[in-house]
């Protein structure tokens, strides 16, 4: 993000997201009752580290009617989407946020000094060696061990660049030199395999452990490595595939070591740094294979697993599986023969294809600024000034949503998780309402005593479950009573 | 689709990814890829009307500390 020059970038982000809200979201509070940023999925907490704990008390907070947060986390706005059962959804609240973003700039706009301009940029780095992270939270099966969850995900994690990177004009690691450009944005700033760090050292799996659900039966797998898309393919395959092989780790059928890599933290930068897919990295078995490789090996399990049927319970129906699968296939096969026909599905080779024809045309070299910028305004929001977006309006992009969808995703939660009954619960009694969280809304009924209504689990709270109760109380009253009745 | 591992890896051998000719790619694909690259021109003009002014300074001016 930047802003008019003499304003901090926290005033900025605050007066975002401030001017967003309505003054009945506004006074609505975050719950923190049950976070804690500190717990470590290996089953301790860690006694440093306490300004971590403070990040979550952010400056300025909006639980939004679509479901979503939107707050204000270190000195940059946060959008997290509301929670989704399904790749394809994921995008369209995704999406929903850029657009959410582009919207709040307007407002802010309107109270800001007369030539006062504001930029939003979603990506991961500032160039500088300065790096911010996009957040995947998958809801995992609290019996999977930790450790065999970890070691599954990490070679995975690994080569799933070769698609969902967003694509980085040179390298921000300090004392490597001649990279022109690389898949990631984020694969620079990788330091360690395992770890809680999110600002430090940062590991390809984070192990912070807040479930914001019952945390008995669950466990949240909080990624931070990966970047933030904005091809709508990207962003569906990122989700889409690393929940396939969830899947797969909970029923115990994915071996850890058939996979492991020798070098984790080497690997993940040499993939990033070879645009042309042919780096091979080191297994443990000695055995050397390239990133397109693994994921063929990945994708291979994934298609005998769904095959077998021993998902069939789990997925009751559920058609994405089987789309996921197609499109990774279809994704991986075009990288082996001609990862340039990918331009408009994936975000390193989008922008690749655009910094090239640029170069070309204006005869530029690779250390050009105007590359760099381009790069960087490739993620801008404002669909007025943002290269994606420029791309998207010439028909080059795959669309997977529509803009009419976007527009009702802005407001309206998903209806098949709990952000249903949240979103619902904000668009009709946030003035009853002193706080909410991912697990709980706090109810102020009579102005005396305070009513928590608990959501643990993410499924429940659904259109299904809540909308007849809903209409029925068009009082916030009967509706706690109800509830608690 | 659906090709087995052993039969990718015949496939890519016969076919490196040194492309001959670009034989490897579908009528399909290749019209797509000409379809991209006819417009380029006037996209890039487009993109230079909304590209910031002066790239260096702004690059320069643009730090984003504080992030996971």
């Amino acid at each position: 993000m930047s802003g008019p020059g003499d304003v901090s970038s926290v005033l900025v982000a605050s007066m975002l997201v401030g001017q967003y809200g309505q003054a009945e979201l506004r006074r609505v509070k975050w719950d923190f009752q049950e976070e804690n940023p500190l717990r470590d999925a290996r089953g301790f907490e860690a006694a440093r580290n306490r300004e971590a704990a403070e990040e979550e008390g952010a400056l300025v907070n909006l639980v939004l009617t679509n479901g979503a947060r939107y707050y204000v986390d270190h000195a940059h706005p946060e959008f997290s989407t509301p929670e989704t059962t399904n790749p394809r959804d994921c995008v369209l609240w995704d999406k929903a946020g850029e657009s959410i973003l582009a919207a709040s700039i307007t407002r802010a706009l309107e109270i800001m000094p007369p030539g006062a301009r504001v930029h939003v940029y979603k990506n991961n780095s500032d160039g500088k060696g300065n790096s911010y992270g996009t957040h995947e939270n998958y809801l995992v099966d609290r019996a999977v061990p930790f450790a065999k969850l970890a070691a599954s995900l990490l070679p995975f994690f690994v080569t799933r660049q070769v698609f969902c990177g967003a694509g980085k004009v040179g390298c921000e690691e300090t004392g490597v030199e001649g990279v022109e450009y690389q898949l990631s944005q984020r694969a620079d700033f990788i330091e360690a395999e395992v770890g809680l760090e999110t600002t430090l050292k940062r590991p390809i799996v984070n192990t912070r452990d807040e479930p914001h659900a019952d945390p008995e039966k669950f466990r949240r797998l909080h990624v931070i490595l990966g970047d933030a898309n904005m091809c709508d393919v990207a962003t569906y395959l990122k989700v889409g595939t690393t929940a396939l092989i969830l899947l797969l780790i909970e029923d115990a059928v994915l071996d850890p070591d058939a996979f492991s890599l020798a070098s984790p933290v080497e690997a993940i930068k040499e993939i990033s740094r070879d645009t042309s897919l042919q780096t091979t990295v080191e297994a443990a078995s000695g055995r050397r294979v390239t990133a397109v490789d693994l994921q063929w090996e990945y994708l291979d399990l994934v298609k005998g697993y769904l095959k077998s049927g021993r998902a069939d319970e789990a997925l009751e129906g559920a058609e994405w599986p089987q789309e996921v699968i197609a499109k990774w296939e279809y994704v991986l096969t075009r990288l082996e023969e001609d990862p340039s026909s990918l331009a408009g599905e994936i975000d390193w080779v989008t922008k690749l294809d655009l910094l090239d024809a640029y170069r070309e045309s204006r005869d530029l070299a690779w250390d050009s600024p105007t590359l760099k910028l381009i790069d960087l305004q490739y993620h801008d929001v404002d669909p007025e000034r943002g290269l994606f977006y420029k791309l998207r309006a010439d028909g080059r992009t795959e669309r997977l949503v529509s803009d009419d969808e976007i527009k009702r995703a802005m407001i309206e939660p998903p209806e098949d998780t709990r952000a249903y009954f949240r979103g619902t619960c904000l668009a009709r009694y946030a003035q009853q309402l002193v706080a909410a969280s991912w697990d709980a809304l706090i109810f102020d009924i009579d102005g005396q005593t305070l009513k928590r209504v608990p959501m643990l689990d993410p499924l429940k709270g659904t259109a299904a479950h809540t909308k007849a109760l809903l209409e029925a109380h068009r009082d916030p009253g009967g509706l706690v009573a109800a509830l608690q009745g | 689709m659906g090709m087995s591992q052993s039969e990718r890896q015949q496939k890519k051998r016969k076919a490196p990814p040194e492309k001959e000719g670009g034989s490897a790619a579908s009528p399909e694909v290749q019209q797509k890829g000409r379809r991209l690259k006819e417009d380029m021109d006037r996209l890039l003009d487009e993109i230079d009307s909304v590209l910031e002014e002066n790239a260096e300074e702004f690059i320069k001016n643009y730090v984003q500390k504080g992030g996971q």
